[in-house]
């Protein structure tokens, strides 16, 4: 018998001896995955920083000739974001930043809506289980396609609308589709997580409610909407990260260099492309910062939980924020 | 050790492993009763809403694929007469789109295999062991599945250029281990963390060493967790488009969804969009058909990893 399963059995806590032996069966278990995250990952990170600090091979302006190598410019790719190249970028900034925000709204208001819906499924539920799936499921390039026919300016979008809109001519109209497209495919996604946290919820709390006499409109702003909101502050996390990366839909929807749809990931794109890997690994840089900035700010301000950990000190288990609800709800009696 | 008998420790704890399993997973959430009959009514169009929202866009591509060319532009919501025009014009030797589904399976099939293999052992650590660093590296997980592929994509396309590994299928499938690799992890994980710690634990006062009793015990009764993980990680794979559309510049080695981008009609001059519809439910169907088979799994899978 091992000491492992010994400690395991008598509930003791193991000692130095089997932590470190857990310790080092850990490190064999893990090591396969960092080994390649650190080569897919991190190695290209740091390669486009270094990258970053470098020009277009080109004119070399000393000799005259054309050359090879790549020229060093320091934080020249950074700051030309405030000269003239800079109006491309800060157009891309914009439009991924317009593109998250108001998607990422729409998606959360109709996802909740679905969830609520779903939730008080008494029959359906696989049906509608399966039709929330088929969004999810279809490939991004495919959907793109697809919206893009649906708003072909003979298409069926505009005969519904009885409008002979060009939607694919830039301009607001192209942003719209973008944005319908990509509420489409991920607002079920968001239901679906939203779904499973307000299963959890049991349903005497809302009985209890009811019979203080609280309205629908009372039980979902003091019931549901807290108790949920860790479910939901992680789905919307996932998404605005998602959102701020977005690529093949715009990209296949309207086309690459389309002033009013490019994001910063296309921008990146199309700078690689075009042979120009110091500009593009500074623009990636500075959407990688980007994103950074807002996990952060979810996690550090909002208190978004994304790592579950059950070794971490506990936080407010479900049965305690249900106390602090009730303490709420008895001082409001009199 | 008298309490072992006969029986084989790993026997023992498949014993007690199929009682456990007998007993319901997860207690289904009930239902709740509607109060009137207005509000049950507002709850079936809500149904009703839910199911056209999501299934009439795919539903209108998949009548217009069946459109001939000529009436493509039709608004009857079935395709009449129907045709199978489009779906001959796909596979035209021309587009070599079959030769792009081959690429898509090769490339998503061999991330997901590998991801899973790399993924499965460490998914298992972060689930049941203690060990330092633990928090560091599933916040880690976290933020690589969620990092813009755009970062990597630039130092990777230079140095797969430098090395002549355009238009191959490593240059793909290795990038798309970056994302593939945390996610196929983080569900694993929470998969694992479902199984109750008793069986490792009755395995292992059989006699049972840590890696045994992974081996096993667990994993084969994770083995449905493992299934649901593959399917999320290849559907995840088979969509993937930056990472092909930069590696690749030549249409043997683009995977569907790249192909599917560049699409041109059979003949010239012509806007395919028949022929762009058929080839995208023809990428989609095989994803449909296995959603709709594992969707109580994919759904358990999806959400796991978001409450708690």
């Amino acid at each position: 018998m091992s000491t492992t399963a010994e400690a395991a059995v008598t509930g003791k806590r193991p000692g130095v001896a089997e932590r470190l032996a857990d310790s080092r069966f850990a490190a064999i278990l893990v090591s396969p995955t960092v080994l390649v995250l650190l080569l897919v990952i991190v190695y290209p990170v740091l390669a486009a920083v270094v990258q970053s600090t470098y020009g277009a091979a080109g004119l070399d302006e000393k000799t005259g000739f054309v050359s090879d190598t790549e020229p060093l410019v320091g934080l020249g790719n950074y700051t030309a974001i405030f000269g003239d190249a800079g109006a491309r970028f800060w157009n891309a900034f914009a439009n991924t930043t317009f593109f998250t925000v108001v998607s990422v709204a729409l998606e959360t208001v109709i996802g909740v809506a679905m969830a609520l819906i779903m939730n008080q499924a008494l029959r359906g539920r696989g049906i509608v289980r399966a039709s929330i799936l088929v969004p999810w499921a279809i490939p991004t390039v495919v959907s793109a396609l697809l919206w893009q026919w649906i708003f072909n300016a003979n298409g069926v979008a505009n005969a519904m609308l009885g409008t002979n809109i060009l939607w694919s001519a830039g301009g607001f109209a192209s942003q719209a589709t973008i944005i319908v497209a990509d509420v489409w495919k991920t607002a079920p996604f968001i239901g679906l997580l939203v779904l499973a946290g307000l299963q959890l919820i049991p349903e005497e709390v809302y009985e209890a409610a009811r019979m203080d006499g609280a309205s629908a409109w009372r039980r979902f702003v003091s019931i549901t909407l807290p108790l949920v909101k860790p479910a939901l502050l992680v789905a919307v996390l996932f998404r605005m990260l998602d959102a701020l990366r977005m690529f093949d839909l715009p990209y296949v929807l309207i086309g690459p260099r389309k002033e009013s749809v490019e994001t910063l990931a296309m921008l990146v794109q199309d700078e690689a492309s075009n042979v120009r890997y110091g500009a593009a690994a500074a623009y990636a840089v500075i959407l990688f910062l980007y994103v950074f900035a807002v996990a952060f700010a979810f996690v550090g301000l909002l208190g978004a939980n994304v790592v579950d950990d059950e070794d971490a000190p506990p936080r407010r288990s479900l049965r305690e924020r249900l106390r602090g609800l009730d303490r709420s709800r008895r001082s409001v009696q009199p | 050790m008298t309490l072992v008998g006969r029986e084989s420790p790993t026997a023992r704890t498949q014993r007690i492993a199929a009682a456990e399993a007998g007993a319901p997973a997860h207690a289904a959430a009930m239902p709740r009763r509607s109060g009137s009959r207005g509000s049950t009514a507002m709850f079936y169009l809500g149904i009703a809403f839910i199911v056209v929202y999501c299934v009439a866009p795919y539903y209108w591509m998949v009548v217009s694929s069946f459109r001939r060319t000529s009436d493509i532009f039709s608004l009857s919501p079935i395709p009449r007469p129907f045709s199978m025009e489009n779906y001959v014009a796909v596979f035209d030797p021309g587009q070599s789109f079959g030769r792009a589904i081959l690429n898509s399976i090769i490339v998503a099939g061999t991330t997901t295999v590998v991801a899973l293999l790399i993924g499965i052992t460490t998914s298992y650590a972060l689930a049941r062991l203690r060990f330092r660093f633990k928090r560091a590296l599933l916040a880690m997980i976290i933020a690589t599945s969620m990092f813009p592929q755009v970062a990597i994509v630039v130092p990777l396309l230079k140095l797969f250029t430098g090395i002549g590994w355009i238009n191959t299928y490593q240059a793909m499938i290795l990038p798309s281990l970056s994302f593939s690799l945390p996610l196929a992890v983080w569900t694993l994980t929470t998969f694992f963390r479902q199984l109750p710690v008793e069986l490792e634990q009755a395995a292992m006062v059989d006699g049972c060493t840590r890696w045994q009793a992974f081996r096993r015990i667990i994993l084969p009764l994770a083995a449905p967790g493992v299934f649901t993980t593959v399917i999320i990680t290849f559907i995840g794979a088979w969509n993937e488009f930056l990472i092909a559309l930069s590696m690749t510049n030549s249409p043997d080695y683009q995977t569907a969804t790249v192909a599917i981008s560049k699409f041109s009609g059979a003949a010239a001059f012509v806007a395919p969009f028949g022929s762009q519809m058929a080839a995208g439910v023809i990428v989609t169907i095989p994803l449909l058909i296995l959603v709709m088979i594992f969707q109580r799994r994919i759904v358990a899978g999806l959400a796991a990893g978001a409450v708690k």
